[in-house]
């Protein structure tokens, strides 16, 4: 069996370990086995391949994704689709002002002209794997690593006004656009993280985001309704913070509420789970700024 | 190991376990048609501001949501019937808040007759309280509204 | 930061009303918080706002700790002449925030 077909469908699927019969054509060596598994191997394989491909093991198919805005009450619904009344306009235009100023040397405009050509539909495929650094990286360690390697400025801490600014400013030119962030290849083992993470116990709570998140979404805890843990409106401006936050921040604060440790921000941990969520949010609308409760 | 949350859907038994909030829903959902004879909370900053005058409970509307999505911003709509000119004008609306550390919320005041009342602004709520306005017009009238509000408590804690 | 975003129609007809809608950055501190060493972050809240029509007085807000953090106003003033309407905002700490809007009235 190509070598390329084993190692996508490890990396996409955890079933093709589940089948005892197909291990042992895989650890085939006898060149008659082989020729025998061969012909029982292919449509069976072809099928995996297919459902692997298609169906990636989703708790959530894509045919039932639902925003978090949808289990959202009427004030944050009419707070999130009033452009004016909407507190995360306040970073967006910070952000516009950030992009074009060059009093640190160099602005972002000076490589990237017009964001809203040319920054259309990139936040929408983020957390992306940078070929540079070697790693996957989140918005916000995008732009820090574009101010750090080219612009020769400062990073600017994580939750602060001015990245959160810019983050929120860069969320808005993708706007409605469908999640599409990437698993495939490089990315593929921090993809693998965030899903084992996702799915482990932890905390004082000892509870799994799938726990509440694919297994009870729309049920109620205390007076909230469950959503399914979307991270497609971030950066948000959530009503309890006060004011806008990344979806790290969201992150940390659902550790915290089961009694887990959280992971300081900015760590690698919490980039493998946005890659996770943004792959298992895939096709939701991006909607920027966000507004929870 | 902590329990799986039941799978069951939302149940009596839920309902009776829960706290406080949802015992305030069942009635207030069945007397909402009879908000607006919502009965005047006794506060001390209001009791002392009307300074024995009592309010007309009509042509001034204040607008909360039954249940609010968290207590830091509350969206909130005042109106009032006009006319406001020629006559009577309205020189301010006052806010008052049943449970808040600072009962005096919020004083709209109106240098000059709009040319209609319609003030739309998010409030804080600092838990399940009654929320109300006095209009005072410039002939001394006074027009009151209250409103109830449900505030509930995050389900889980926050500490990012 | 953007202190402060208006909305204002194009234009409006003299002696109609004119809707007013101003959404300004400001955490409110009410006082009641601490931050994350455990110390009580002060109270600093806008207490006063105001609106001008060509320099005259049209409609203010005496706020507290009781409105919102990143206050939002939507409000209604007579269409008069063209002309500006100012915002003038005051918090506890004395820092003052100021914004403009046109206003062309037909």
């Amino acid at each position: 069996m190509p070598s390329c077909w084993r190692r996508s469908l490890r990396q996409r699927s955890g079933f093709i370990k589940a089948s005892g019969l197909t291990r042992r054509l895989l650890r085939a060596n006898s060149h008659l086995q082989i020729r025998f598994a061969g012909a029982l191997l292919g449509p069976v394989v072809a099928l995996l391949l297919i459902s692997a491909v298609q169906a990636q093991q989703r708790a959530l198919p894509l045919n039932v994704l639902r925003s978090g805005i949808e289990f959202s009450g009427s004030d944050v619904r009419s707070m999130q689709s009033d452009d004016l009344a909407n507190p995360g306009f306040l970073w967006v235009e910070r952000g516009e002002k950030l992009w074009n100023d060059s009093t640190g040397g160099s602005s972002c405009a000076s490589c990237h002209g017009d964001a809203s050509a040319s920054m259309r539909g990139v936040v929408a495929r983020y957390p992306a794997f940078d070929a540079a650094s070697g790693t996957v990286l989140d918005l916000e360690a995008r732009i820090n690593d574009c101010r750090v390697r080219r612009q020769k400025q400062n990073p600017l801490p994580r939750e602060s006004d001015d990245l959160l600014g810019l983050t929120a400013y860069l969320a808005l030119q993708s706007r409605g656009m469908a999640l599409a962030a990437r698993i495939d290849g490089p990315a593929g083992a921090a993809f693998d993280r965030g899903r084992a993470f996702y799915s482990q116990r932890h905390g004082q709570m000892n509870l799994s985001c799938a726990q509440c998140h694919d297994q009870n979404w729309g049920k109620r805890l205390y007076a909230e309704t469950l959503s399914q843990g979307h991270g497609n409106a971030f950066p948000a401006y959530k009503l309890e913070w006060q004011t806008l936050g990344s979806l790290q921040r969201r992150i940390r604060a659902c550790l915290f509420g089961i009694r887990a440790e959280m992971p300081p921000p900015g760590a690698s941990e919490l980039t493998d789970i946005e890659l996770f969520l943004a792959w298992r949010a895939q096709g939701l609308p991006l909607e920027a700024p966000g507004v929870r409760r | 190991m902590t329990a799986p949350l039941s799978r069951t859907p939302v149940s009596r038994r839920r309902l009776l376990q829960s706290a406080g909030a949802w015992a305030l829903v069942s009635p207030l959902l069945a007397g909402a048609s009879a908000a607006a004879a919502q009965e005047m909370p006794a506060i001390p900053a209001l009791t002392s501001f009307l300074a024995g005058r009592s309010p007309r409970r009509e042509r001034l509307r204040l607008d909360l949501p039954t249940l609010a999505d968290n207590g830091q911003a509350v969206p909130m709509r005042l109106t009032m019937a006009g006319p406001f000119a020629p006559g009577p004008t309205v020189r301010a609306i006052h806010l008052f808040s049943e449970v808040n550390p600072v009962p005096e919320m919020a004083v709209f005041e109106f240098p000059i007759p709009p040319p209609k009342v319609e003030i739309d602004s998010r409030v804080r709520l600092a838990g399940s309280q009654r929320v109300v306005a006095v209009a005072v017009m410039s002939d001394g009238a006074l027009f009151a509204a209250v409103a109830e509000v449900i505030v509930t408590i995050a389900a889980c804690l926050d500490g990012s | 930061m953007a202190d402060s975003r208006i909305n204002v129609p194009a234009a409006t007809r003299r002696d109609e009303a004119i809707e007013v809608r101003i959404s300004i950055r400001h955490a409110m501190e009410t006082g009641y918080r601490t931050d994350e060493g455990g110390k009580p972050v002060p109270r600093n809240v806008i207490r006063s706002f105001a609106c001008r029509y060509n320099g005259d007085p049209v409609f203010a807000v005496r706020v507290s700790s009781g409105i919102a953090a990143n206050p939002y106003f939507r409000f209604f003033v007579t269409a008069r002449e063209s002309g500006t309407l100012d915002f003038e905002w005051i918090d506890d700490a004395g820092a003052r925030g100021t914004a403009q809007a046109a206003v062309k009235v037909v």
